[in-house]
């Protein structure tokens, strides 16, 4: 399966330290790749330094791609932390 | 080779003038050597770097299980990253494929690697993120120390006296290096309260940081170097006249400090008698040596920051207890001031997330940090009150603007105090709790702390900063900040006046009592304690020998009459100078 779904970050603190820590540490349970764009850069999901250097502020706008056979499930999940307020 | 002469400027770290050779530690720690390997050696190359995290991993484990028994897990989480950085695959094959590729040792290509994405971490705009290239760097020196087994080893063999030039120097290199052999310390990073400016001031070593990038084509090993500490800058390969004439002037500070150190055991007091307390600023428990080699009447001002600064995790109580008391038994009967936590502002502390913010000196600073913190602010409180039975020890809150913020830091204090009775840890009950003055809020009310605050000390610093709404830092306005401002003048006036009024003794611990021009003004106005570097005692003792109260209220009459502030430091000095009359010339100026 093949998902792609645009999201505007809105954790206060981006994808900074805490929540680029979770979001790369769920993304790993996974087994679909899952990649994360912002602009034309293309990234890693499941790397926190690609996470990192992607430098996503709160409020800016990401694309979450994802592909493998959990990637319904992963695609709720992330989302849900990259949504949530009080990460 | 003929070399010009070169001036760079940097941050001003610790004071004073060093000549001597470079002792260049070109880069940082991401510095290995290249080591050319076969085909044959690739799987044992990936095996040791995999032994090298896996032991790492487990000493960040340890570290953060550690953690979070004492602070929460809360503040163990600053390691996450840490432990991600282990597991990214990205940066793994990263590394495994340039190792199949260009045959060169694990440990060079791993930091090469690293190097990179610290690098372009620090290009990013977010400061937030751009801290997180310290958690690369930290991960990268872990790693590094477990796959070459080498630790800082190449500061070591430092064997002859020079002057340090390098990027950074972490706590832990700077732990071996022998004090006596540097000369002086150069750093390409960092600002006035690294651990660099902390180490350079507490050694009295010259220090300037935060130059940029200089050492690459600008500095080499053993080139000639001057380092003008004061002024933040250093000359290059200086030409003979240039020498000559830092050479003169280091030989007049030192014959000064050498000079005035025969006055050290002066009694501290005024001509006819009135006593006053002289005490010494710290920040390193082996300042206290200091402190008392220049007859320090105690330590009026011992901030707790080091303990807290350029580390990963949190001081432990015992740690901390052990530094406090250590402090307190070196200065016998005689007062020690240990002022809680005050971070924020200029100085941020990224295991205790603290985040950028736009007016950091307004901000969640200092005692506010803690009010908010409890659980780390009832860690130092509790070290604190233990290492309390073993001297005079006093306990200080920085940055205190309401009564309310008083009480509540007391009930704090209480409440340790409680859980220390049920444990039977012994404590002194009766221990003298007073507060930093250093916004005009408390300034125009500190007659409202009767009761409340067993003494003040005043933090000049911050105080102007507050009263004439200049930052300091900030270089096109710099020149606005001066504690000669009448405004600032009346606030000190009325800060000592509504404080005796009340029966609350009232120090100062800010730059401006290490100024010797405005020793009799503040005697006059009526303040008896004052807190200085250890170096300025033996000065501050000679001129309020040499004049009586009489003549100190006289002076601070006539000064707070005038409106300029050119005049009121014109009238100080020419003052000081019929005060001191010969002395004056042979041991103030230079």
């Amino acid at each position: 399966m093949k998902l792609e779904k645009r999201i505007k970050v809105i954790s206060k603190q981006g994808l900074h330290a805490r929540p680029a820590a979770m979001f790369v540490e769920v993304a790993n349970r996974f087994v679909s790749r899952i990649k994360v764009a912002k602009g034309e850069l293309v990234v890693d999901g499941k790397s926190i330094l690609n996470i990192l250097m992607l430098g996503v502020e709160c409020s800016e706008e990401i694309v979450l791609q994802i592909e493998g056979e959990d990637a319904q499930e992963a695609m709720g999940v992330l989302e849900d932390i990259i949504t949530r307020k009080d990460v | 080779m003929f070399k010009k002469e070169q001036i760079i400027k940097g941050v001003s770290a610790s004071p004073g003038i060093a000549i001597g050779k470079a002792y260049v530690i070109s880069d940082d720690v991401f510095k290995v050597e290249k080591r050319i390997i076969k085909d044959a050696d690739l799987s044992e190359e990936i095996k040791n770097l995999e032994t090298a995290l896996l032991k790492t991993k487990r000493e960040i484990v340890d570290i953060q299980s550690k953690m979070a028994k004492e602070m929460g897990s809360n503040y163990a989480d600053i390691f996450d990253v840490q432990l991600m950085l282990l597991e990214d695959r990205v940066l793994l094959e990263e590394i495994i494929e340039r190792l199949r590729k260009e045959l060169l040792g694990v440990e060079y290509i791993f930091f090469d690697v690293l190097k990179k994405y610290k690098r372009a971490l620090e290009k990013l705009n977010d400061p937030y993120l751009k801290e997180r290239a310290q958690d690369v760097n930290d991960f990268g020196k872990r790693v590094l120390k477990n796959l070459t087994g080498k630790d800082a080893s190449h500061i070591k063999e430092l064997r002859n006296k020079a002057i340090i030039v390098t990027h950074d120097l972490s706590p832990s290199e700077a732990a071996v290096l022998n004090p006596e052999y540097v000369l002086g310390l150069v750093t390409e990073s960092g600002g006035s309260t690294t651990h660099t400016a902390i180490m350079a001031k507490s050694f009295e070593i010259p220090a300037v940081v935060g130059t940029g990038s200089i050492i690459m084509g600008n500095i080499e090993m053993d080139d000639s170097l001057i380092i003008d500490g004061s002024r933040g800058i250093i000359i290059v390969n200086p030409h003979q006249a240039t020498l000559k004439e830092y050479e003169a002037k280091k030989n007049k500070v030192d014959e000064k400090f050498l000079n005035l150190l025969k006055f050290k055991d002066l009694k501290s007091q005024t001509k006819d008698g009135v006593s006053i307390k002289i005490m010494a600023n710290i920040e390193l428990s082996h300042e206290v040596k200091s402190a008392i080699n220049h007859g320090a009447d105690g330590i009026g001002l011992y901030r707790t920051e080091y303990l807290y600064l350029n580390r990963s995790d949190l001081p432990s109580e015992e740690e901390q207890y052990q530094a406090y008391k250590l402090v307190t038994l070196q200065m016998a009967s005689h007062i020690v001031i240990i002022r809680t936590l005050d971070l924020g502002g200029d100085k941020l502390v990224s295991q205790l997330d603290m985040s950028y913010e736009l007016n950091p000196f307004l901000g969640w600073r200092a005692i506010r940090f803690c009010l908010a913190r409890p659980a780390i602010f009832k860690v130092q409180l509790r070290a604190i009150l233990r290492a309390s039975v073993h001297g005079n020890l006093q306990i200080m809150f920085p940055m205190i603007s309401s009564i309310e913020e008083m009480e509540e830091a007391l009930k704090i204090v209480d409440e340790v105090m409680q859980d220390l009775d049920k444990e039977e840890i012994p404590h002194n009950k009766d221990v003298k709790i007073g507060a930093m003055i250093e916004t005009p809020s408390v300034a125009m009310t500190c007659d409202h702390f009767k009761g409340k605050a067993d003494f003040f000390s005043i933090g000049t610093n911050d105080l102007i900063q507050y009263t004439i709404a200049v930052d300091r830092i900030n270089e096109k306005i710099a020149y606005l900040y001066d504690p000669a401002h009448p405004g600032v003048l009346r606030l000190i006036e009325n800060i000592i006046q509504k404080s005796s009024e009340n029966n609350i003794p009232v120090g100062m611990c800010g730059e401006m009592a290490g100024e010797t021009i405005y020793l009799p003004l503040l005697l006059g106005l009526g303040l008896r304690y004052f807190s200085v570097s250890p170096l300025i005692i033996p000065e501050l003792k000679l001129v309020a020998s040499s004049l009586t109260l009489d003549q100190a209220k006289e002076i601070a009459r006539e000064v707070m009459s005038f409106s300029s502030r050119e005049k009121i430091r014109q009238y100080l000095s020419l003052k000081l100078k019929e005060i001191l009359g010969s002395d004056y010339e042979e041991l103030i100026e230079v």
